[in-house]
């Protein structure tokens, strides 16, 4: 399996999300934000978080519209899985490949820490088989998380557990579109992937993109 | 070239936490009774044609604004 992970100016978390995609056994290939094609042989396509072009105007939206998008969108078109993570799952609702949009923080803060997300859709390939209701812990760090839009519009997959940290509509921390193929969430499950970081539960996540 | 003023605001009913903290910031300094505070964005732009006004509306709609989230005003400038 080879798992493209766009990096944009401006990404972050591409060579964590790189090592999570190989310790799961695939490999992962740098696709460049100005190329208008995947590299030959992705299966499957990461994007990882960071502030792609500064944030400037909208979190996502200028890497948004840039060429490498084009191909994305054609790889979800044809049914592949794409995994959008903070800045990809601004990203992802900025391309309109996932319904609503990121909003800033109800805290006005930049928030960083350790949350408990339940299952809210077992019928996905993003929770690897964990029932409806199942705990992960996996880390927020973000700025513009509070997911927003018609909760009948989305296909929430993950929901902040007992506290809704920032303040997200229906409490959604990740969302798929109606097929299921494209994901995206604003914890990290990247950094939720060796027992040094605490939890292991994030590979549920980044599991699905090898299913 | 006519310059064009674009505003794109949070839609009404949309959370504004940038206003609300403004607004608490306001109260601190002793404004007091300000009722609410919403806080955009300007966009000035400089553009060719026999329609910019209609050039500007299709970048918002592409680019400029999320209709999601945000409304948005087209204005010539003076």
């Amino acid at each position: 399996m080879s798992v493209a992970v766009v990096r944009f100016p401006g990404s972050l978390d591409h060579d964590s999300a790189r090592r999570a995609v190989e310790a799961l056994g695939a490999t992962a290939v740098e696709a460049w934000h100005a190329d208008d094609e995947l590299p030959a042989g992705t299966d499957a396509v990461l994007i990882p978080g960071g502030f792609s072009y500064g944030d400037h105007l909208r979190c996502g939206a200028i890497a948004s519209r840039s060429h490498i998008m084009g191909a994305v969108r054609r790889h979800a078109d044809a049914g592949g899985r794409v995994l959008g993570i903070c800045n990809g799952f601004q990203v992802l609702c900025e391309s309109g490949l996932l319904p609503g949009a990121l909003r800033r923080n109800a805290t006005l803060s930049f928030v960083c820490r350790q949350v408990d997300l339940e299952v809210a859709d077992a019928d996905t390939p993003w929770t690897g088989g964990r029932p409806h209701g199942a705990l992960q812990s996996i880390p927020i760090k973000n700025n513009a998380g509070a997911w927003f839009g018609a909760p009948d519009a989305a296909r929430p997959v993950l929901r902040y557990h007992a506290a809704n940290p920032l303040g997200s509509v229906d409490s959604i921390a990740g969302s798929t579109n109606a097929a299921g193929n494209v994901m995206g969430l604003m914890p990290h499950p990247e950094e939720a992937c060796d027992p040094l970081l605490g939890s292991v539960d994030g590979e549920l996540v980044i599991g699905g993109l090898l299913s | 070239m006519t310059q064009v003023v674009v505003t794109v605001m949070p839609r009404a009913g949309v959370l504004d936490p940038q206003g609300q903290a403004v607004r608490g910031a306001l109260g601190q300094l002793g404004f007091a009774d300000v009722g609410e505070v919403r806080i955009g964005k300007r966009i000035e732009l400089d553009l060719p044609g026999d329609d910019p006004r209609a050039t500007a509306r299709a970048m918002c709609e592409q680019l400029l604004a999320n209709a999601l989230i945000e409304d948005y005003t087209v204005e010539l400038a003076e």
